[in-house]
């Protein structure tokens, strides 16, 4: 069975230890984490943990099983599919000299970015978006030359009904 | 009122029902130990924390209870891992104390300081750091409650000095809610009208049984289905004494050391309920292979188990036993069938496998392994609990002592955890003073916690301990003759203490048999004395356990006597 990355993000308990919980769950179980992000919810007992996996689907429900098992982990839901949205934010750090400084503005205003430190060589951007439209983007810069990438990796929210 | 965290800590135990701790003592518990003289507790001083761990273990699995521990900070917390993780393997409800520096100095490299909760994190149903007095009381009282319910499991309560020496109110105590936890007891209802069609559809139906069963109490209702539908039994090393031993539809143990008839019943079944199991590797054997036939139903408590291993076709989530009596429930309702014509082809199958291949082996004129258990089995008839240690023992005590109640067997089966037998034996014993407790052990494994035999004689626990003794490692030496070419590696036990001398030395009894005759002699001496004693019994060297599924093979494909 292919493996697909799959986001899950879960409610937990705002206390010291709990992402341990999360993490030591998937290195001692073999699961794989992609990326991993997680901050207090409007409620401070509360955080949010969002994980990208890469998994076969039966692997994908033992990981849900497994962390539903925790004691800390107050709901876990899938942001797979249309049902969520998903963004991710990336800081990019390129090299830009001469013409290359005209080419990286227009990229950056293609992906509705925005250049958030400027300097004789160089640009850091800072650009949103679903994870595909981040690496289409990574994808322009690579030849112009990235020196540092900070990405979050994805974070998301289910719909509310319409 | 304030109490101090100590006094805090003998109210909830109290209020939990414990009466019984297994410790030992060091300075970061001192102040607890200092309030436990005067609680009216019983504790019982063991000499090594892993014992300890063990001895709670034992006690709660024939007592039903939770076993609680109580151990100090440092190396007295990890020697309890051991027998935490074995605990956790086989779902067994334990609270376990230990005590930690005072908080300012957690961080610190202080003195027997460790990270207990970090370390026991993957290995316990949940732990926690108490950080402040006021919150102890819900934090034990949670403790108590997430390890009992849903699938039981251990949980480690840490507590710094300065917690049990602070002063806090007590809220009164109540229904634990945690938002989080809540284990589903009640199955749905239309799965489990499926179950029962299913049951009266198939024609070679099988129960594979597990420790879920005995944990949820459900022997009683897993007779009755499979008593009433004519459903034969195996049962995994955790299920034994979940169904009858010595009833005619029991298939005995199923699996790598399993019978004949079990194995061969789970590839011809067409339908396998499954209750409260997790089909371990060593059920299953090569995983596409097992049950290949069958449509399987599972029935289990913890989601989680439920899909890891082995694809099912109807998953049932919910305790056991309430499980089997809504079954029956729904058969009871259910129309008449000509069930013991329909049956009949699937059973007489089955009492064929059994009369080709019985569980076997061949006498000689030194002790077979195998003979001394029957000979347990026969001369305590069938009455004993039995706790074991791990390897060859082990299994021989599974296959010839049958067990026809629940909470009989004790045994270290998913961790596999040698030195288990004797501190198991010694907490059963304290859950039941007036019954004979024999521990089946090997050379190799009762020296992994021998020092217990001081904690025997001290608490005068009459334990009978059976040393089947090969002189080897012997399931690893079993690996070694029939995997690896005879090199026998490290498994000879090339030099170990005389066990007779040892017992005494103790201030136990030493009884020695060396010949078939004197088996029975010295079973007859050692029940007959209300002391601890060791029998040390001096048996074939080679002798392997049979029938043996290599491992990663399909349990069809047996290694037979």
């Amino acid at each position: 069975m292919a493996e697909e990355k799959h986001v899950m993000t879960m409610l937990v308990d705002n206390q010291p230890g709990v992402t341990s919980r999360v993490t030591g769950l998937f290195s001692g179980k073999g699961f794989n984490i992609e990326s991993i992000c997680g901050c207090p919810t409007s409620d401070p007992g509360i955080s949010r943990i969002t994980i990208t996996t890469k998994a076969n689907p039966p692997v994908v429900e033992q990981i849900e099983k497994q962390l539903r098992k925790l004691v800390n982990v107050i709901k876990l839901r899938s942001l797979d599919g249309p049902k969520a949205v998903r963004r991710e934010l990336a800081l990019v750090c390129v090299q830009a000299r001469g013409e290359q400084r005209t080419e990286v503005l227009r990229i950056v205003d293609i992906f509705r970015g925005k250049i958030v430190d400027a300097g004789l060589e160089h640009f850091i951007i800072e650009v949103t978006g679903e994870e595909e439209k981040i690496q289409a983007m990574l994808n322009l810069l690579e030849p112009i030359g990235i020196k540092k990438l900070s990405r979050t990796g994805p974070i998301g929210l289910i719909r509310e009904p319409k | 009122m304030q109490l101090t965290g100590a006094q805090i800590l003998m109210r909830v135990l109290k209020e939990e029902g414990v009466d019984t701790l297994f410790g030992y003592p060091g300075g970061a518990v001192i102040d607890i130990y200092d309030e436990l003289l005067r609680s009216g507790l019983r504790h019982i001083m063991v000499r090594h924390e892993q014992g300890a761990v063990h001895a709670a273990d034992g006690y709660a699995r024939v007592s039903g209870k939770v076993g609680v521990c109580l151990v100090t900070s440092g190396p007295g917390a990890t020697n309890t891992v051991t027998g935490i993780a074995s605990a956790h393997c086989d779902s067994i409800p334990l609270v376990v104390l230990t005590g930690q520096v005072p908080t300012h100095l957690i961080g610190n490299d202080a003195f027997q300081e460790v990270d207990i909760v970090g370390i026991t994190r993957p290995c316990t149903k949940h732990n926690y750091l108490v950080e402040s007095t006021a919150d102890l009381a819900r934090i034990l009282r949670e403790a108590f409650h997430l390890a009992r319910s849903g699938r039981p499991g251990p949980v480690l309560v840490d507590i710094p000095k300065n917690v049990a020496t602070g002063r806090a109110g007590v809220p009164p105590a109540g229904e634990v809610r945690i938002r989080s936890y809540n284990p589903t007891y009640r199955p749905n209802g239309k799965q489990l009208k499926e179950v029962a069609r299913l049951i009266r559809e198939s024609r070679r139906p099988m129960i594979f049984a597990g420790g879920g069963v005995i944990l949820s109490q459900g022997s009683t209702e897993l007779s009755r289905l499979a008593r009433r539908e004519q459903i034969p039994v195996a049962t995994s090393l955790m299920g034994l004494g979940a169904f009858p031993g010595s009833d005619p539809l029991s298939l005995g143990m199923i699996g790598m050391h399993g019978t004949y008839r079990s194995n061969m019943a789970s590839s011809a079944c067409d339908l396998m309920l499954a209750v409260g199991v997790r089909f371990d590797d060593r059920v299953t054997g090569r995983t596409d292979a097992f049950a290949a036939q069958a449509r399987i139903v599972h029935i289990d408590i913890d989601p989680s188990s439920i899909r890891k291993n082995i694809p099912v076709a109807v998953p049932v989530v919910g305790d056991c036993r309430i499980s089997l009596q809504m079954i029956n429930a729904l058969l009871d309702g259910g129309a008449a069938h000509e069930l013991a014509e329909r049956r009949r082809p699937w059973l007489e199958q089955i009492a064929a496998w059994k009369s080709t291949q019985p569980l076997a082996y061949r006498q000689c004129e030194r002790i077979k392994p195998q003979f001394v258990v029957e000979k347990i089995y026969a001369l305590t008839r069938g009455e004993a609990i039995v706790t074991t240690e791990v390897g060859q023992n082990q299994m021989w005590a599974a296959q010839y002592y049958l067990f026809d109640r629940p909470n009989r067997f004790v045994t270290s089966g998913g961790l596999g955890c040698m030195g288990f037998g004797l501190p198991a034996a010694i907490g059963a014993q304290i859950a039941c003073p007036e019954r004979t407790v024999v521990d089946i052990a090997g050379d190799g494994s009762i020296q992994m916690n021998i020092q217990e035999m001081a904690t025997a004689v001290q608490y005068d626990l009459p334990v009978k301990i059976a040393i089947l003794n090969n002189g080897h490692l012997g399931m690893v030496r079993q690996w070694q003759e029939l995997f690896y070419g005879k090199r026998y590696s490290a498994t000879r036990v090339e030099c170990a203490p005389d066990f007779v001398k040892l017992a005494e030395a103790y201030g136990a009894v030493g009884l020695r048999a060396t010949r078939p005759e004197e088996v029975e002699p010295v079973l007859q001496e050692a029940l007959a004395v209300r002391r601890p004693v060791i029998m040390d019994f001096v048996v074939e060297a080679e002798e392997c356990v049979y029938p043996m599924v290599p491992a990663g093979a399909p349990i069809t494909e047996m290694l037979l006597v």
